[in-house]
């Protein structure tokens, strides 16, 4: 079977499963998948931005936290039905990932790295002090999607579907894009500057787009967020969302649609297994998993069959080297 | 037995070869030049002497192999390598510099002595020691580089196109104070120079390599004498 | 007047904590490229180590040296055991790696001693002493001190020393280092290793004045990141001058300016940061350009 062939396949299976999971689990397991699902959106959007782009952004915590709230106080403070809010949220986060990218982007590496770990630090704290619109750290308790009637669902499946759905957009555009224009400019820009800018691709002006593509993601996430957990706080945003997201994309796999994932699963299920042994034992793990991944597989989970077929070659190649050896050495021995 | 002694050297940048296998010794207190075209591979020979890219084939100094060595490692053994580019450093002062080059040795009197003793030979180098190398001029950085690597009391010192961007003049004067030193020192000298006239003056033994292999060796002044020799690889 | 000078003194006292980790990095960046995001958390760790020490019962004062001492081995293996391989290599890739040490660090201190913080002594006495006319805190004026000390030594160690100098040199050139015999793999653990004392003692001089629990250098980390950025990553005057200058702004805001509260504090040195490296990325002292997208 072709690659392509196997590949399709691969989804398809992957698809039929994901639509069979909330017929299969009780409640809490389906609300663990949703959430799988609201974390591979925002991880989708760091990969788009990290893999894709080159870029590094630590704080995509910050921009998950400001499309959620977005979303929250929307539903609630403005009667914005639910399904309005996740493109409200989206466009509100492409808004402020623009604006915030046009002065950072002109950073370099760590320098950027630096400061979108300030945006992470610094947004908690800006919603602490806005406490008059977003509740402060009391938090905002926001009504949930319910299922319609006629559907026969329960809630919880109801929102796993609703999730499902969404991501699975959110899925398709990210590939339609990687797959354009703005991908293939992309892709210039992240291998070779110099060569993007004579091909006419405008870099600063991709950057951030890019960026605030990326931002518009995890902004389009903390929606679902809100829609899955029904309340939003300050402390639900800290540092550790934004870490979260780097071990997923690191576990994942940098450049890959699919690696999302892989990250978003680590990162929901790791945390509720390793706290059940100690609760400091996530964050051993993800710091672990952090070095350890990047010292092995530093293009992911993703990453591994590409890694073994290229093993594989090289060790084709060296038996191959070694035959050939050996007929020469009988070549010469017969002359 | 040869001070140094290499056999079947080949190396290569990545899949690029550069050498082909060359072979060539050095005795004691003898001046070696190593001549030929740009891209014949005259620097990756000290390169690989020093250590900086992956070779095969056997490299001897004084008995000891030199194979796989790291670069720090053959400096201390009294390989002084002056590269291409000087390899002094621009930011710190002219006598920082100096003192670094005996970065090795353990004798805080002899390095003073020597500090004394360079300075003696390039005056203009004392006048300048408390001034950032970096803002010397072409022929003092040169004289400065090559100041460095004698600060380690080297038993071999290789010199990497010493020539390289300075005017006729510095560089006749270079290499004349280059020459009374070595003399006085009974410094063996490995010089990769462009400047092949230069070179068979100061040299007594020549090698040209040509696309990474051998293609002449002998005595300088029979090679500077022959004008056929000239014309065919030195081009005059 | 009093009561401004005491501010200033409490700002430079603060400042010179964020100036020994600003110092840290500094060091580290100038010897490896590498911003050691992870820095903050290893000072954190070796103030408990200290705890521990001298809740162990040692004296104060030879738990604090000996937690020095270890802290330099600590930095050193770091250096071999983690960084080496990362050297040289993505920028990207040194950043998850000092990401994935730091938040490595901040659980396993968690995991060894608990979430819940704790007090710890300070090196210097409660008194007040008067200078000039002006009362001033003997703590304050210590930590001051201490920093001026180190300072002084690391000067005398960069500017008048083989093995400062060998460090510069590899620092500014790996490859010339290693054609006079610099063994530059070395030059690059004693800079970690140095750099963890630094952190250390910030650890150990910020304890008594904040309570000891794992986060107790994330603040610090920040105000240090800002100083560091405002004097320019590769000048250690810069590290010393930009941590007092925001310790003392940081001070006398707080004690002037009402409407940044608590919440808003942190963004500061963060605001700090932005702009410095939008406008003059190399600092007020820094040399090299950083390199811009």
């Amino acid at each position: 079977m072709s690659n392509r062939r196997v590949r399709t396949a691969m989804v398809l299976g992957l698809a039929a499963a994901a639509v069979a999971v909330p017929f299969l689990f009780g409640p809490y397991r389906v609300g663990q998948f949703t959430l799988v699902l609201v974390y591979a959106v925002a991880v989708l959007g760091l990969n788009l931005l990290v893999g894709y782009s080159g870029q590094i952004s630590l704080g995509h915590g910050a921009f998950f936290a400001l499309g959620a709230y977005t979303a929250a106080l929307l539903i609630e403070k403005a009667s914005v039905p639910h399904l309005l809010s996740v493109p409200a949220a989206g466009v509100v986060c492409f808004a402020a990932g623009f604006l915030f990218g046009v002065p950072a982007l002109r950073l370099h590496g760590l320098y950027l790295a630096l400061v979108t770990l300030g945006l992470a630090i610094a947004l908690p704290q800006l919603i602490k002090r806005f406490d008059g619109l977003t509740e402060g750290t009391q938090g905002l308790t926001v009504d949930q999607p319910v299922a319609p009637g006629w559907l026969g669902l329960a809630d919880d499946q109801f929102l796993y579907l609703l999730s499902l759905a969404l991501a699975a957009v959110m899925f398709l555009l990210a590939w339609n894009m990687t797959r354009g224009q703005l991908g293939r400019a992309v892709r210039a820009v992240r291998d070779r500057e110099i060569a993007a800018s004579t091909l006419g691709v405008n870099l600063a002006a991709t950057k951030t787009r890019v960026f605030a593509v990326s931002a518009a993601y995890a902004g389009v996430a903390g929606a679902m967020y809100v829609f899955a957990i029904g309340f939003v706080a300050p402390e639900a945003f800290t540092l550790t969302i934004s870490f979260a997201f780097l071990a997923a994309i690191v576990v994942g796999g940098l450049a890959t649609i699919s690696g999302a994932l892989f990250g978003a699963l680590f990162i929901e299920f790791v945390p509720v297994y390793a706290s059940d042994v100690d609760v400091a034992l996530t964050g051993v793990i993800y710091g672990g998993v952090l070095i350890a991944f990047m010292w092995l597989l530093p293009e992911g989970a993703a990453g591994l069959p590409r890694r073994l077929r290229a093993l594989a070659a090289r060790r084709h190649r060296a038996a191959e080297e070694k035959t050939q050896e050996g007929r020469l050495t009988q070549r010469e021995g017969v002359a | 037995m040869s001070l140094l002694e290499v056999e079947g050297l080949r190396a290569a940048y990545g899949q690029v070869r550069v050498l082909e296998g060359i072979d060539f010794s050095i005795e004691r207190g003898r001046r070696v030049a190593m001549l030929g075209p740009n891209g014949a591979g005259k620097t990756t020979v000290l390169r690989a002497l020093s250590g900086m890219v992956k070779t095969t084939g056997r490299l001897e100094f004084d008995g000891d192999s030199l194979a796989g060595r790291a670069t720090a490692d053959i400096a201390r053994r009294g390989v002084a390598h002056v590269p291409e580019g000087r390899g002094t450093f621009p930011t710190l002062t002219v006598e920082e510099n100096l003192r670094l080059g005996a970065y090795v040795r353990g004798d805080g009197g002899a390095v003073r002595e020597d500090v004394r003793r360079v300075f003696g030979w390039f005056p203009r180098l004392e006048e300048r020691r408390r001034i950032q190398s970096g803002s010397l001029s072409g022929g003092e950085q040169q004289m400065l580089a090559v100041s460095r690597a004698l600060m380690l009391r080297p038993r071999l010192l290789m010199l990497d196109e010493p020539s390289l961007g300075l005017a006729p003049i510095v560089t006749k004067e270079l290499f004349r104070v280059l020459g009374e030193i070595c003399d006085e020192q009974g410094m063996t000298v490995l010089l990769v120079e462009q400047n092949a006239n230069l070179a068979l003056d100061f040299a007594d033994h020549a090698y040209v390599l040509e696309s990474g292999r051998i293609a002449l060796e002998g005595e300088a002044d029979r090679i500077k004498g022959d004008d056929e020799v000239r014309r065919s690889y030195m081009g005059y | 007047m009093e009561r401004f000078i005491q501010v200033l003194v409490d700002g430079i006292a603060t400042g010179s904590i964020y100036a020994a980790v600003a110092l840290a990095l500094v060091l580290i960046f100038r010897s490896t490229g590498i911003v050691n995001f992870a820095q903050g958390e290893m000072a954190m760790f070796s103030t408990f180590v200290a705890w521990g020490l001298y809740e162990a019962g040692l004296p104060l004062g030879l738990a604090v040296l000996t937690t020095l001492a270890l802290s330099f081995v600590a930095g050193m293996v770091i250096e071999r055991v983690l960084i080496r391989h990362f050297e040289g290599g993505d920028v990207l890739t040194l950043v998850i790696v000092t990401l994935g040490l730091f938040i490595l660090l901040n659980s396993l201190a968690g995991w060894i001693w608990g979430f819940g913080n704790r007090g710890f002594p300070s090196l210097f006495s409660d008194d007040t002493v008067v200078v000039g006319g002006v009362t001033l805190s003997v703590e304050s004026l210590g930590i001051v001190a201490v920093l001026l000390g180190v300072v002084g030594l690391l000067f005398l160690l960069f500017q008048r020393t083989k093995v400062g100098l060998a460090m510069r040199a590899a620092a500014l050139n790996p490859d010339s280092s290693a054609l006079v015999g610099v063994r530059v793999g070395h030059m690059l653990m004693l800079g970690w290793g140095l750099a963890a004392v630094l952190g250390a003692l910030a650890g150990v001089l910020v304890a008594p004045r904040l309570f000891l629990d794992v986060n107790l250098m994330g603040a610090v980390l920040i105000y240090a990141f800002a100083a560091a950025a405002l004097g320019g990553f590769d000048s250690p005057i810069g590290a010393v001058v930009g941590g007092w200058v925001i310790g003392v702004s940081e001070n006398l805001a707080g004690t002037y300016v009402d409407f940044i509260g608590a919440d808003l504090k942190i963004l500061v040195p963060l605001v700090i940061i932005f702009v410095v490296l939008l406008f003059r990325p190399a600092g007020l002292f820094g040399t090299r350009e950083v390199a811009r997208a």
